[in-house]
């Protein structure tokens, strides 16, 4: 018999979906594995491949046994294929087939939509491992390092998710998809990846850590929705990718708290009360509050953009079709087809925004992405207490969401922090104030020296408050390979 | 005063909004609001099954209260309110959490008696997993072997048994124990209890990097359980529950001294100290003493591999009771043997004291340890609470 919660391992690929039984879609996969092998190991320097890396690899669908931590080389991570388990009877959550069974095959009206949504979300997974392919060379501590390593095994692991489902149930141009996943490349002239924010490099680990506070917390919402989908497989896939966004989420947070921690206790500790006193704070080596905020200004906004239009209908189609639903859908009490329903949605008249009803279905996104706002403010919320308890007077604040936009209707008009509608020119002559400057980015390299010695953190960032799998302070969680 | 309850609660400041533990409650006992996320006391029967999942730990989260908190409370906090005091003379039982499941916290509290008040762990010690598994859910283990570790001739059978827990996790520490119930019912009908054993294997496994872990268990006289597990034969299956034992654990510390004191199978947790020190820290010398008392050198578990841990690495002191034409020797009687070096362990305030066995040692251990603290001058209960409150004073006796 199957045994569906637990992961097999009786092919190359730990899989909980029969793969063994499964010779076609094995078979392919066993195809595409070298590719992808070259891929990384092309990726992540050397010397962090040879080491010894304390990481988590999922095990099972069940939560109480799901994952277990080990010291792992990074090529020989067990990188698998992992369904949440079936949920009994599930029906078409939304849109004009709700209450229908959900689909266990590809519907054929829909293909090429949701062929065209597993391609999106697949690649921007290896997209993120790209950018920060180079920020293991100055981790500011082995925790951080290992962190990073384990966002990036599981963006690997989630790019196999994706591909597993190109193969599956999509035949000869599920295979071409799968194969152009791996020939697309951040950054690349020829041939980039799909979406504007994730060709852009992430230079240092607060850039890293903001990104995996915004822009994969993007992901995370894409992934709710995409787990709401009536396409049952999909369904299945992205709720157990999501236990693992989690812990990206945490990264986030963590590594913005912990700056910010490191430099409020650092102006205490020199007795500066202003934090607008900012070369007397970068003095102490730490990164002064207002250049977070400009960091934070700048990844939210990119993250905001990855949403697309506020009114869209191809969100409208593929929520009208079951292929995505809102977020936490399954929580909302009302029709589930949004017939007649309107949603709030920004525009802007000449230097006037302001808000006006929409249908509620073509504006899906928008909804999504007030969703992803409110989800984000909560952490802001939490970095502030840290500063407020350190007894400075500083709030960080999400910018307005007209603010630095490239897509949707405020691409381009020059709206500030707060939400008014100013000249261009005025924009530009600000713009220093409100988004990180050469200068910013130079300073936050500076402070990137390595810190590899056990339970030892480089100077502008704070320890943990619990160490990862309950380790202790002092643990060591990457055994660095030496050559 | 109402009998107090233990209360899981999620930490605020640790816990970063991801909602992963209120998808995965089976009962929909987790909710939240903006600000934070909670646990319903009324719903949350501690199944446990939000605890794997969350990637900060925030949610391991306990508290013995008098009257629950409730949502508003829990919604209201930036920080977790501390463990409110219960009075010395509060059941352990109850105001502890070694271990959620009553019967089992009543097991434990009764084994950590002899130490004279509230256990506390050592302050370098991991952070246990509790209970992770329980009575109405246990986890099914197969016995990997079963090795009689007493002589053939020895007037005991001690069994060295091995289980592997497979794909599931069952993260356990040095020193803490794991529940066995025994198939069938008692006289009275009822389904037998489940009997606490000490895990005589480190934190990763009897063999290194492997799910699995030992015990040490003596086959008692008409013992139902001990029976059942000394019976047992690799390939069986055996429904485990635990991790139990939230304060009898190792320190951290690899500078920290270790004082060890057993008879019979209270050797089962010093096994463990010592493979794990031995794993990690193979070079350190001069940081473990043993003092293992048994009938005769066939009747003390474990004997063989003990004498090949260098002396360097682990003072290791014998008693026997019971060998023809010497006279019986009791651990007590060691202890005085090796004053010197006893009074200058138990007065280093690196040393952490473990008496694990018998009931009946705890009398004349304590009287021996105390006997020598006096002779330095020092106030052996003085000594022995101020070593207990900084979680360096341990005894589980049975």
């Amino acid at each position: 018999m199957l045994d569906l919660n637990n992961v097999s391992y009786d092919t190359m690929i730990p899989n909980n979906v029969g793969l063994s039984q499964d010779r076609r879609v094995l078979k392919a996969l066993e195809k595409w594995h070298p590719g992808y092998i070259n891929w990384w190991n092309d990726l992540i320097p050397q010397n962090f491949q040879e080491s010894l890396v304390y990481l988590r690899t999922a095990v099972s669908v069940d939560p109480k046994g799901w994952a277990k931590f080990d010291y792992v080389k990074m090529p020989e991570y067990r990188w698998g294929i992992l369904l949440a388990p079936a949920v009994e009877d599930r029906r078409i959550p939304c849109g004009e087939h709700a209450g229908q069974p959900a689909w266990q095959e590809v519907p054929g009206e829909y293909r090429a939509m949701l062929r065209r949504l597993i391609v999106i979300q697949g690649d921007t997974e290896p997209a993120s491992v790209e950018q920060q392919r180079f920020l293991g060379k100055t981790a500011p501590s082995l925790y951080d390092m290992r962190n990073l390593f384990q966002v990036n095994v599981e963006e690997g692991r989630h790019l196999w998710a994706m591909v597993y489902l190109l193969q599956k149930y999509f035949g000869r141009d599920g295979r071409e998809e799968a194969d152009g996943l791996l020939q697309r490349s951040s950054g690349s002239e020829e041939a980039p990846r799909m979406l504007g924010a994730f060709n852009e490099e992430t230079p240092d680990w607060l850039s890293f850590f903001m990104f995996t506070y915004f822009t994969d917390r993007d992901g995370k919402m894409q992934l709710e929705s995409l787990a709401q989908s009536g396409f049952d497989p999909l369904s299945r896939t992205c709720r157990f990718m999501l236990t693992e966004e989690a812990h990206h989420m945490f990264v986030g947070e963590t590594g913005v708290g912990r700056t910010i921690q490191r430099t409020c206790e650092a102006m205490n500790e020199a007795g500066i009360t202003d934090p607008y006193e900012i070369d007397k704070v970068r003095a102490l080596g730490v990164i002064d509050l207002p250049t977070i905020q400009k960091k934070l200004n700048l990844h939210y906004t990119l993250s905001l953009d990855l949403f697309g239009g506020e009114v869209s209908t191809n969100a409208a189609n593929a929520f009208n079709a079951g292929i995505k639903g809102r977020y936490m859908e399954n929580r909302i009490e009302d029709d589930h087809k949004l017939t007649g329903a309107t949603y709030p949605v920004s525009e802007v008249a000449g230097d006037v925004i302001r808000v006006a009803d929409a249908p509620a279905l073509t504006a899906i996104n928008m909804r999504l992405r007030d969703d992803y706002t409110r989800d984000a403010a909560g952490g802001v919320g939490r970095w502030n207490k840290i500063i407020s308890k350190a007894g400075i007077d500083f709030e960080l604040k999400l910018p307005h969401e007209g603010f630095h936009r490239q897509i949707g209707v405020f691409a381009g008009v020059p709206v500030t922090p707060e939400g008014r509608v100013i000249s261009a020119e005025e924009w530009e002559a600000k713009r220093a104030e409100w988004l990180p400057t050469r200068a910013d980015g130079d300073f936050i390299q500076s402070l990137m020296v390595p810190t590899f010695e056990t339970g030892k953190y480089a100077g502008w960032i704070a320890p943990p408050k619990v160490g990862i799998d309950n380790k202790p302070g002092d643990f060591e969680y990457v055994k660095l390979h030496m050559a | 005063m109402t009998k107090p309850m233990k209360q899981h609660l999620i930490d605020p400041e640790i816990c970063i909004r991801c909602y992963t533990c209120e998808m995965t409650c089976p009962i929909n006992a987790i909710e939240h609001n903006d600000d934070n996320v909670v646990v319903d006391p009324d719903i949350c029967n501690m199944c446990m099954a939000c605890i794997p999942v969350c990637p900060t730990g925030s949610i391991d989260e306990w508290r013995v209260v008098r009257e629950p908190y409730s949502l508003e409370d829990q919604y209201g906090w930036d920080e977790l309110p501390e463990q409110e005091e219960f009075p010395a003379t509060a059941s352990e039982a109850e105001t502890s959490i070694e271990a959620m499941d009553e019967a089992m916290a009543a097991l434990l509290a009764d084994a950590h008696k002899g130490a004279g008040g509230r256990a506390r762990a050592p302050v370098s010690a991991s952070k246990p997993t509790v209970n992770l598994y329980t009575i109405s859910k246990p986890v099914e283990a197969t016995v990997q072997g079963n090795y009689r570790l007493t002589g053939d001739d020895a007037d005991n059978d001690v069994r060295h048994i091995i289980l592997d827990f497979g794909a599931t996790s069952f993260p356990v520490l040095e020193g803490q124990s794991i529940g066995i119930t025994a198939p069938g019912t008692d006289a009275g009908g009822k389904p037998h209890l489940p009997r606490l054993y000490s895990v005589s294997s480190p934190r990763d496994g009897e063999r290194p990097n492997y799910n699995n872990l030992s015990l040490t268990v003596k086959r008692e006289p008409h013992g139902v359980c001990s029976n059942y597990v000394c019976d047992l034969k690799a390939g069986d299956k055996v429904a485990v529950t635990g991790p139990f034992g939230s304060t009898f654990l190792m320190p951290n510390d690899p500078e920290a001294k270790l004082l060890m004191i057993c008879t019979g199978t209270g050797s089962a947790p010093f096994r463990a100290f010592t493979m794990h020190r031995r794993r990690t820290n193979p070079g350190a010398t001069g940081r473990m003493s043993l003092f293992f008392g048994a009938r005769a050198p066939d009747s003390l578990p474990y004997f063989g591999p003990l004498k090949k841990v260098p002396e360097s690495a682990l003072a290791k002191n014998f008693a026997f009771s019971r060998v023809a034409g010497q006279p019986k020797t009791y651990v007590q009687d060691k202890l005085r043997e090796q004053e010197e070096a006893v009074a200058e362990l138990i007065c280093d305030p690196a040393t952490h004291v473990y008496i694990c066995g018998l009931r009946g040692m705890e009398e004349g251990v304590e009287k021996a340890l105390s006997n020598i603290a006096e002779s330095t001058g020092t106030q052996w209960l003085a000594l022995r609470d101020t070593m207990r409150e900084e979680g360096r004073y341990h005894v589980e006796t049975y």
